[in-house]
């Protein structure tokens, strides 16, 4: 694979992953009400945008969810990782490894469904959840952004050095003491890594906050879909875009904090 | 102390345990169960599962009917199998067009590799659903591949882009290239550069050296990738939803449809259990197995 063909194929690869990006960026900035015909540049599908109540209040349910979700998600997560990293032996462990990994690979419209039909089905027999929205919403987020979570700390918790712990508890440090003065902080990169990737996890679900919704709670993905799916809306590309700009920059802080964390010798 | 600690050790494992115990366990008990029962038009749209006899007994009543109606109805077999073949056909695709950039990226100079990765990732952290919409404005017959081919004079009318299998074949692929790269480019690092020198000190060219040395080493990262590929693409909705066309059957689009447009929640409920024992239960035990064997 050498000479022209893999350079080519390298680019090729690229245009494919940036082009349609790159042209939704584009014509946001496009006067025409059609998408795709170049009608001069134009910022009124910004004004448009910030003008439209549906996608603003669906934009702060989604940051809502997202936040709870995320640090829930973190606090499981972790907690998981923790217990499957260094308590060796304990009644359900094989059950716990297997519920902790499985929701990666479980099909989004099954965690969905059976997570509605759990939630309809506690209402019945134990009036709670009342209804559905926010709560539920970030019940679901918490339990397949966890899985991501623990990943991330799991490999973390793996390889640090467990010495630092030993001795702290040769020094007569107590576990608690030893985790929050010790592990954490040493784990803590690891943990914004998989609070970011949870949260963009939950800011992105449409199809498990759709199951799990109430008439009263729409996420903005559910808010984008039901728009996209009437056709092309270049009130869309504006929305699209500035989703892109924030991405960037929160990639960005991400991987600074990565980098700063592996300097500091992991 | 010694109690102490120990009761918050019991409580450290309960927390997780609990949560995911409720809130991802449960739900399939609740599933398999709902799939036994029939819809009604009430609330909730399916029938009790227990019921009391004239007499005060308890009496259970499951039935295997949705099954059976899932068994004797083509649409939900044909939606499986084409589920299975776009999956697959999709994962070949995202493999031709991984492999170059995970094996030059692999190759490639210090700091010019860490940009290449983050490229590649990038559009991964963009939403999902927005890039899958980015491919409409694409694709459309006024799109920007049809209107840039016509003005080239390529050709005359639009071609049918959306709306068709290939429509999602693209958005799959699209979607789920960072997952096919990462695992292909943490395989081809870790490649022993002094095999691939032996091969080429021994005379083979670098051609030969590619199909007898690295791809077959590679062959893990493959397996690997195209797992992260292939099953999240069995499940998938949106994209079919958005890209594919009325034709365009998969089974998480079956599902999505039976619950929300025919509102017969059993069905969509056994739907999910075959989907569940069909699919995801081998895809589990195939990866727990690779697992273990990586272990060794």
């Amino acid at each position: 694979m050498r000479g022209w063909f893999l350079p080519m194929a390298v680019v090729v690869g690229f245009v494919f992953l940036y082009a349609p990006i790159i042209s939704l960026v584009v014509f946001s900035f496009n006067e025409s009400r059609l998408v795709t015909v170049w009608g001069g540049f134009s910022t009124r599908w910004y004004g448009e945008l910030l003008r439209d109540r549906q996608i603003l209040g669906s934009a702060w349910i989604s940051l809502q969810v997202a936040f709870a979700s995320a640090t829930l998600a973190t606090i499981i997560g972790t907690l998981g990782a923790f217990v499957l990293t260094r308590f060796s032996t304990f009644t359900g462990r094989l059950l716990l490894t297997g519920m902790i990994t499985a929701p990666l690979v479980m099909p989004e419209v099954i965690t969905g469904l059976s997570l509605l039909l759990l939630f309809v089905s506690m209402e019945l027999s134990l009036g709670w959840p009342a209804g559905r929205g926010l709560t539920t919403i970030i019940i679901a987020h918490t339990t397949f952004c966890a899985a991501f979570v623990a990943v991330i700390a799991q490999s973390r918790l793996r390889s640090m050095d467990e010495s630092l712990e030993e001795a702290a508890r040769d020094l007569g440090a107590g576990p608690v003491r030893v985790f929050f003065d010790i592990t954490l902080p040493v784990i803590t990169p690891a943990l914004v890594a998989g609070w970011l990737l949870a949260f963009t996890l939950s800011l992105d679900d449409l199809v498990i906050a759709s199951f799990v919704s109430g008439p009263g709670a729409s996420t903005l993905p559910m808010v984008i879909f039901s728009k996209v799916r009437l056709g092309v809306s270049p009130d869309i590309n504006a929305l699209a875009t500035i989703i892109i700009g924030f991405v960037l920059i929160a990639v960005l802080i991400a991987g600074w904090l990565m980098r700063r964390a592996l300097r500091q010798g992991g | 102390m010694g109690k102490l600690g120990l009761s918050g050790r019991t409580l450290v494992i309960a927390i997780p345990m609990l949560w995911l115990g409720v809130f991802f366990l449960a739900p399939f008990f609740v599933l398999g169960r709902i799939s036994l029962a029939e819809a009604l038009i009430a609330r909730p749209p399916y029938t009790p599962l227990f019921e009391r006899g004239p007499d005060g007994s308890l009496q259970i009543i499951a039935s295997l009917e949705n099954y059976r109606f899932l068994m004797t109805d083509a649409l939900y077999r044909n939606a499986y199998l084409s589920s299975i073949r776009v999956a697959f056909v999709s994962t070949i695709f995202a493999l031709l067009i991984g492999y170059p950039i995970a094996y030059y990226i692999a190759r490639a100079p210090e700091p010019k590799r860490s940009i290449l990765l983050l490229m590649v990732i990038l559009p991964f952290w963009t939403s999902f659903l927005l890039r899958v919409y980015a491919w409409m404005g694409f694709l459309r017959s006024n799109g920007v591949i049809n209107n840039t081919l016509m003005s080239l004079g390529l050709i005359d009318s639009p071609i049918q882009m959306m709306q068709t299998d290939f429509a999602v074949y693209i958005g799959i692929v699209y979607t789920y290239l960072p997952f096919m790269i990462l695992p292909l480019y943490a395989n081809l690092t870790k490649l022993d550069g002094a095999l691939l020198e032996a091969a080429s000190d021994l005379g083979a060219s670098p051609t030969v050296t590619f199909f007898t040395v690295t791809l077959p080493l590679s062959l893990p990262g493959i397996v690997a990738g195209s797992m992260l590929v292939f099953i999240p693409a069995i499940g998938e909705y949106v994209i079919p939803a958005l890209l594919g066309g009325p034709n365009t059957l998969m089974i998480g689009r079956v599902l999505w449809d039976e619950f929300f447009s025919s509102r017969d929640w059993p069905v969509a409920s056994a739907v999910a259990i075959v989907m569940l024992v069909l699919v995801v239960a081998p895809i589990m035990w195939l990866q727990s197995v690779q697992n273990r064997r990586e272990e060794r």
